[in-house]
């Protein structure tokens, strides 16, 4: 059988070969819309965990695999890196400098993304991973703005450091993956079907978990990602910040705390309180941030945060959000960055007090700008609202008094996402134009309005119909959630 | 013994016959026709790589001096690649004018050393293994002081033999305390006689800092820069690539066989050594410029990535260990490839020349990009998997903070390597190197070590069969 990983990858390697920006960008998109709704049809009448599994046996000796596989989850995640890979395309028309490199680094950024999403072994799973850091390295380094040797190195160092916690993490999980040594695997669903060493778990969970941590900007491991984003090329920002962080909590809920469920509930409430930091923090940085990146890439420090801090909630509800909140911040992230690529493309500064009165000169990107905005602060009808309403109730339904705390804490940074998005359109929007030469600015060309459309399209989607996505999370959720209830329950005893 | 006996030996032999025909060529042939050593040689010698993949049969020879097995011949043959990559790289500078009166001295010079790494792997007594020790290390010195009027290459050539000496000294002493301990210089015998006693274990300790030498773990590590740096990059590939797989071959292999019984003795220092090692070699590199000097210490790191391999004390263990060795020679072999190519054209060593040569020599620049995320431990290329076995099997043996370490100085080595990375492709230079062909021989050295180093990692049956040949060594 074909599998999705299959498909997508050889389309990819193809293309870059190709070279041709346009028949990529193209290409990829359809490759990837035709595999998403083979998908969809499929999931309907089969109930494997995971389903077009591909599995090639790699390393003998060392039992490791090349296996894919899909669920509701990954499944989700892959559409919302198709849909942000294919506005990223649109977003970067005019790179004009080594754009063939450009384009290969980036799909070798997509292919790592992808690759990470649908693996199901923890091998191939950390080689996709290290696989979608290094490009960003050059992305950012020969193509980024502003002190971008810096953010790029800093970036790459900091992500490599996770990936050292991870590595730790990893191997450890191998050798406890099976109490006869001779039996040893790497493959996700065969460890999730045993129980580690509750004090292996202890030892080996926080490295996992901050491992996935760093990449999803945890507190106090968050300040590779505001440098990374300000630097980087407008494409690479949507990219990594709308799916690359989301690696981070995909694999702190399917490999920490799927695998090691009994030290997840014994640790949680340290990264609880770490990702509540994160996400009051990150807004309220947000608040006194002048440069647009900034304040965006300050923004995600918060709603990644949210991410990890429904994940550690561990119960159906609140991990159901900690999804959808991915895909929602992905997609508005991704919007938010290229509309900001946009405008310093016209204005050629993203300093907001130099700006004023846009919606005036370039009416579509303006109300673009305000529909991200509403849809990052949580307005009903867009995918924010849905994402949080469901993470806040599902963290209320615990009823002991730390969880409810820190939940009410978590939720004022709903108040303080308002205040800096409403800031910012106020001053970048409104008011009288600051500059003369503002004036003749055009509006967004048709490229930039396909990059735009496609991400508010699927924004308002999400927002106006969660269900199906939530149903199709609901359903390959539900054995996950079973698991750490039942060593819920045991743990008590 | 008969005729076919002697043939198991044939890499040794192979070699001692190659070297002597380089001779006789080179006293035959009319001053101005010696660059026609150059492809003979080569030709000759990729016969012998090819020969020595032949199938090997398990043998001992001379009552136990000399012994050969799969796994032994594999050694072999791998250090026998990276001789031929090597080569193939060091044929312009060779063509040089300068060079011209010497060039069989390079051939018989390095072949002699690789007789002598061949029959320290295959020893199976320590007389045999100190021989081969003193002819692989010998004449690496007089190779150093190749280019003996410059003072620099001169001063490597006294400095290697200097250190050498010392170190061929302890390890000599070494080896006697062990002979007088347990009245035997063979392996097998000592095996079974080793003990923790006080005396073994210093034995052991004067052993291994003269193999730490060979190695440059930390703190036997101080000649290394200086020789580097002064040798011809040639002899610097060799040196660093070679010798240093070789040495790592052998320690593999004693102290999985000789000192095995000792491991709980030798584990401790190990663990500290690798550490130290892994760490002074990479906070050293931060600071180079030179890049023969920043490869010298990036390989001083490597090795101490190494010993995580021994301590994982298992098949996985060695099997890493040879994985690792084998990625390592064409991913070093692929940097010192095209800084060696860079200098013998330009005559620029320092990693500031390096900037924006990718706008200029964009094949070079990658293949050198690669060969360095190769070394970080990057995937898809080679040095990804390699490294991952060797921190795989540390951690095998529960040595979970110790890969933790070694991941994070990993990551330090990655900014190092980053740094030329950014000087090639991101760094702008208003004079970069100007666009230059490579003649073919270097090409295909080029590229051998570039096919190897995004082969090896995916093609998981390279691992498979070393570790099927690592049985029968340890179980």
């Amino acid at each position: 059988m074909l599998t999705v990983g299959g498909i997508l990858l050889t389309k990819d390697l193809k293309h870059s070969r190709l070279v041709s920006a346009i028949g990529m960008g193209v290409q990829l998109i359809l490759s990837f819309v035709l595999v998403y709704l083979y998908l969809k049809e499929r999931a309907s009448g089969n109930t494997a965990a995971m389903l077009f599994t591909y599995d090639a046996l790699w390393f003998p000796t060392l039992n490791i695999h090349y296996a894919l596989g899909v669920d509701g989850i990954s499944v989700a995640m892959i559409a919302l890196t198709g849909i942000v890979v294919f506005a990223g395309i649109f977003a970067s028309w005019k790179v004009t400098y080594l754009p063939r490199e450009f384009f290969i680094s980036l799909i070798i950024l997509a292919s790592g993304v992808f690759g990470f999403f649908i693996s199901i072994d923890l091998f191939t799973m950390f080689l996709f991973y290290e696989l979608a850091v290094i490009p960003m390295y050059l992305l950012i380094g020969i193509w980024g703005s502003g002190p971008k040797e810096y953010s790029a190195m800093k970036l790459t160092l900091m992500l490599m450091a996770g990936s050292a916690l991870l590595l730790v993490g990893l191997l450890g999980i191998y050798f406890f993956s099976s109490p006869d040594p001779s039996h040893l695997t790497f493959n996700l669903m065969q460890i999730s079907k045993i129980r580690i060493p509750v004090e292996m778990q202890r030892f080996l969970f926080p490295f996992t978990f901050i491992g996935f941590g760093i990449l999803g900007a945890l507190f106090p491991f968050h300040t590779w990602s505001p440098d990374g984003h300000a630097s980087a090329p407008t494409a690479v920002s949507m990219l990594h910040a709308g799916v690359l962080m989301k690696l981070g909590g995909y694999g702190a809920f399917r490999v920490a705390i799927f695998l090691m469920p009994e030290a997840a509930h014994e640790q949680a409430w340290i990264f609880l309180i770490l990702t509540s930091i994160s996400v009051v923090y990150g807004a309220f940085s947000a608040i006194v941030q002048t440069d647009l990146k900034y304040i965006n890439a300050y923004s995600s420090v918060s709603h990644c945060g949210l991410v990890l801090f429904a994940v550690l909630m561990m119960n159906q509800t609140a991990m159901n959000g900690a999804i959808v909140q991915m895909i929602s911040h992905g997609l508005m992230t991704a919007l938010f960055f290229a509309l900001i690529g946009m405008i310093y493309g016209r204005t050629h500064t993203r300093l907001i007090n130099e700006m004023g009165g846009l919606m005036k000169v370039i009416p579509f990107l303006g109300v673009v700008y305000v529909i991200a905005g509403l849809a990052s602060l949580g307005l009903p009808g867009f995918s924010g609202f849905v994402a949080e309403m469901i993470i806040f109730v599902g963290s209320f339904q615990h009823t002991d008094v730390f969880h409810r705390v820190i939940t009410i804490v978590a939720a004022s940074s709903i108040v303080i996402t308002a205040v800096y998005i409403l800031r910012v359109v106020g001053i970048l929007l409104m008011g009288p134009i600051k500059n003369d030469h503002f004036l003749h600015l055009d509006d967004a060309k048709w490229y930039e309005k396909i990059s735009t459309i496609t991400l508010v399209l699927a924004i308002t989607a999400i927002g106006m119909a969660p269900f199906w996505l939530t149903n199709m999370i609901d359903y390959s959720l539900a054995p996950i959630v079973e698991k750490l209830l039942s060593i819920q329950i045991t743990s008590l005893f | 013994m008969n005729f076919s006996d002697i043939l198991t030996m044939r890499h040794e032999l192979m070699l001692t016959l190659l070297a002597l025909v380089v001779l006789i060529i080179d006293l035959n042939l009319h001053n101005r026709d010696k660059h026609l050593i150059i492809p003979i040689t080569l030709s000759l010698f990729f016969i012998d790589t090819l020969v020595g993949f032949l199938p090997a049969d398990k043998s001992v020879l001379f009552g136990g001096m000399y012994r050969t097995n799969g796994l032994l011949v594999l050694m072999k043959n791998i250090l026998n690649i990276g001789v031929l990559i090597i080569l193939l790289q060091s044929v312009t500078w060779l063509k040089k004018e300068e060079n011209r009166e010497k060039i069989s001295e390079y051939f018989i010079l390095l072949f002699s050393t690789l007789i002598g790494m061949n029959f320290m792997i295959s020893s199976g007594d320590f007389l045999m293994f100190y021989l081969g020790l003193e002819l692989a290390t010998i004449p690496v010195a007089a190779l150093a002081a190749y280019t003996h009027h410059q003072t620099k290459s001169a001063e490597a050539g006294i400095k290697l033999l200097l250190t050498s000496a010392l170190s061929s000294g302890i390890l000599l002493f070494g080896i006697s305390l062990i002979y007088g301990s347990t009245g035997s210089i063979y392996f097998d015998t000592i095996t079974e006689l080793y003990k923790n006693s006080p005396m073994q274990v210093l034995a052991f300790i004067f052993f291994f800092t003269g193999m730490a030498f060979k190695l440059s773990l930390v703190p036997f590590h101080l000649w290394t820069a200086d020789v580097y740096e002064g040798a011809p990059i040639n002899v610097t590939s060799y040196l660093s690539v070679i010798s240093k797989g070789a040495a790592a071959f052998i320690l593999i292999i004693v102290m999985f066989t000789v000192f095995n019984t000792i491991a709980p003795v030798y584990n401790h220092i190990l663990y500290l050594i690798a550490i130290i090692t892994m760490t002074v070699g990479n906070l050293f590199a931060l600071r180079q410029k030179n890049m023969k000097r920043f490869l010298a210490f990036s390989s001083i790191a490597q090795a101490g990535f190494i010993l995580l391999g021994i301590l994982g004390g298992n098949v996985m263990g060695m099997t890493s260990v040879i994985y690792f060795v084998l990625v390592y020679i064409f991913s070093n072999l692929g940097a010192f490839g095209v800084v060696s190519a860079i200098s013998t054209v330009t005559g620029k060593e320092s990693m500031d020349d390096y900037d924006g040569l990718y706008a200029t020599n964009p094949r070079l620049s990658l293949l050198m990009m690669l060969a360095l995320f190769s070394l970080a431990g990057i995937p898809p290329v080679a040095g990804f998997f390699g490294k991952f076995f060797l921190f795989a099997s540390a951690a095998s043996a529960g040595y979970y903070w110790l890969v933790f370490i070694a991941v994070l100085n990993a990551t330090i080595s990655l900014y190092y390597y980053l740094l030329v990375v950014k000087a090639m492709f991101i760094n702008k230079n208003e004079t970069p190197l100007a666009y230059f062909k490579s003649d073919l021989a270097t090409r295909v050295g080029l590229i051998l070590s570039g096919i190897g180093i995004f082969i090896l990692g995916f093609w998981s049956q390279i691992y498979e069969v070393i570790n099927s040949l690592s049985f029968g060594i340890i179980h």
